[in-house]
């Protein structure tokens, strides 16, 4: 509390340390440079931890002067980040979608068949070739028959694909006038009233409109996201944190990060019959962060009421939220 | 290093400058990778992990010096965990996981410096695996200089460089190292 703080940036104070340290082991290293040093660290606390911290990390470092003499100690290796973005989606299971399969949602209607989930439902398909369809709330998706090219229909909702891939036999989905042609890949699909949103969260996969009224394909990668609405489709790169977030709904809860309250209330009320209002709109503009489960209206309720001093009144079927 | 008994005789006395620092080094910063995974866990904000993670290291160090804390880990946790709420606060966000018991994080038990008991060659192992980690350029002037023992000036007249550049491929470097290291928890690299 005795000193100022949080004025700058921690990797700019690092940046700095590193800087400090860097000269430390120079041979023209002297009293004045020794003097600055100490008055830069008696200067913050921040600066202290910052040097301390580097200093240790780059001490040890020390140990692999051992190695001298050794011939081209580094190899390269690929980093686990490569590894987890690599091929082979280990699906096991085979279920055969036939006629004698009973499925809580589905029905058959000769060539393909028709899977859906109810308001706040949350179900997996499991196809014949070892793919794997996860519906959200509400989503409706049709699957062509076996004898046909691998197609998938999304009629309505969301769903998740993990796609077992073949490459004699892409797998194709279908929805709102465009396609996604799988190139080994999970990625999730998501349609609401005027727009349409695929995210590439593994693999590759390949995104066109049927009519060609897209100028050209594009090949999506882990992270992508295409955004397509009636003035147009837009690309954006979500980061890991953001695309774990808009997967949260897979483990059945949601997750927000400077949400405002206007939109995490649309997501709540996409999964739960009782629903969420925002009285005003100075209201539905206030940030909140966190998980909850899907249908934890209640406890968001109660949280809105206790940490940003909101009042919060049922009426009905609704909660309304107002200051 | 200091002899630990020490404190623990006169736990009321201020610690020194040194003291602090070898506390800070032998007991928080082997806590670095399962803080940050906290931090991950509990604010998606991912932009400010790092000034949260230097302003918890002040908190600590700060009441460090009047008294190192008996549970490390603990109080450690319990810092991050009143940040996280207090600048919940003030970002009008609120992280609501963070308001969960720290010892569900199965995080409570102390053994201090635990994770910093190594033998010498798993450390070297892992130092030589962070050093790999490195940037090419990056990891080539560590070499130079660790391995050859060359200086600033050499290294630049070796690779060619201007010794500014050097200069600001090792401190460079030096972030990125602490940032592998105090990540890698004992069974492998993340991130």
């Amino acid at each position: 509390m005795s000193e100022p703080r949080r004025e700058i940036a921690a990797d700019e104070i690092d940046a700095r340390a590193a800087a400090w340290l860097e000269r430390r082991d120079c041979e023209d290293w002297g009293e004045a440079d020794r003097a600055a040093l100490d008055a830069w660290l008696a200067q913050s606390l921040a600066h202290r931890v910052s040097y301390w911290r580097l200093k240790d990390a780059w001490s040890r470092t020390e140990r692999i002067s051992v190695l001298r003499g050794a011939a081209a100690p580094v190899r390269e290796k690929r980093s686990a980040f490569f590894k987890m973005f690599g091929r082979g989606v280990a699906i096991v299971c085979t279920m055969l979608v036939s006629g004698a399969l009973i499925y809580k949602y589905a029905y058959s209607s000769g060539d393909e068949w028709t899977y859906s989930t109810p308001l706040g439902g949350h179900e997996t398909v499991r196809l014949s070739d070892g793919s794997q369809v996860e519906l959200n709330t509400d989503t409706v998706i049709r699957v062509a028959n076996e004898a046909s090219p691998r197609k998938i229909w999304l009629d309505k909702g969301e769903a998740y694909f993990q796609i077992k891939h073949d490459a004699g036999r892409p797998l194709t989905v279908m929805t709102r006038g465009y396609r996604i042609v799988d190139l080994g890949t999970k990625f999730l699909v998501r349609q609401d009233d005027d727009r349409l949103e695929v995210s590439l969260v593994e693999g590759r996969a390949r995104f066109e409109s049927v009519n060609g009224s897209q100028s050209r394909p594009s090949v999506l990668k882990p992270g992508d996201s295409v955004i397509a609405t009636a003035n147009g489709v837009s690309f954006k790169k979500e980061s890991a944190l953001a695309l774990d977030a808009t997967l949260s709904w897979r483990r059945d809860v949601l997750a927000f990060d400077h949400t405002t309250l206007a939109d995490a209330a649309r997501e709540f009320n996409r999964y739960n019959r009782e629903k969420l209002v925002i009285a005003d709109s100075a209201v539905a503009a206030r940030m909140v962060g966190g998980t909850f489960p899907k249908n934890g209206l209640a406890d968001f309720a109660d949280v809105m009421k206790s940490m940003l001093k909101l009042r919060v009144s049922k009426i009905g079927d609704e909660i309304v939220i107002s200051r | 290093m200091t002899d630990t008994k020490d404190h623990r005789e006169n736990l009321q006395a201020p610690l020194t400058e040194a003291e602090v620092e070898a506390w800070f080094v032998r007991e928080v910063l082997p806590l670095e990778a399962i803080l940050m995974q906290y931090l991950r866990h509990n604010w998606r904000d991912a932009s400010g992990f790092e000034d949260l993670r230097q302003e918890i290291y002040m908190r600590v160090c700060e009441a460090a010096y009047k008294n190192p804390p008996e549970r490390t880990r603990a109080f450690v946790f319990t810092t991050a965990r009143n940040l996280l709420i207090t600048r919940g606060k003030r970002a009008h966000v609120v992280p609501i996981d963070a308001v969960a018991d720290v010892d569900m994080l199965g995080i409570a038990a102390d053994e201090p410096g635990a994770d910093r008991k190594l033998i010498a060659r798993e450390e070297l192992r892992r130092v030589k695996n962070a050093v790999e980690q490195l940037p090419p350029r990056y990891r080539e002037v560590v070499l130079l200089r660790r391995i050859e023992g060359l200086s600033r000036r050499e290294i630049a007249q070796r690779l060619g460089l201007a010794e500014a550049t050097v200069a600001e491929y090792l401190a460079n470097a030096m972030t990125s190292l602490a940032r592998i290291l105090y990540r890698e928890t004992a069974g492998g690299a993340h991130e």
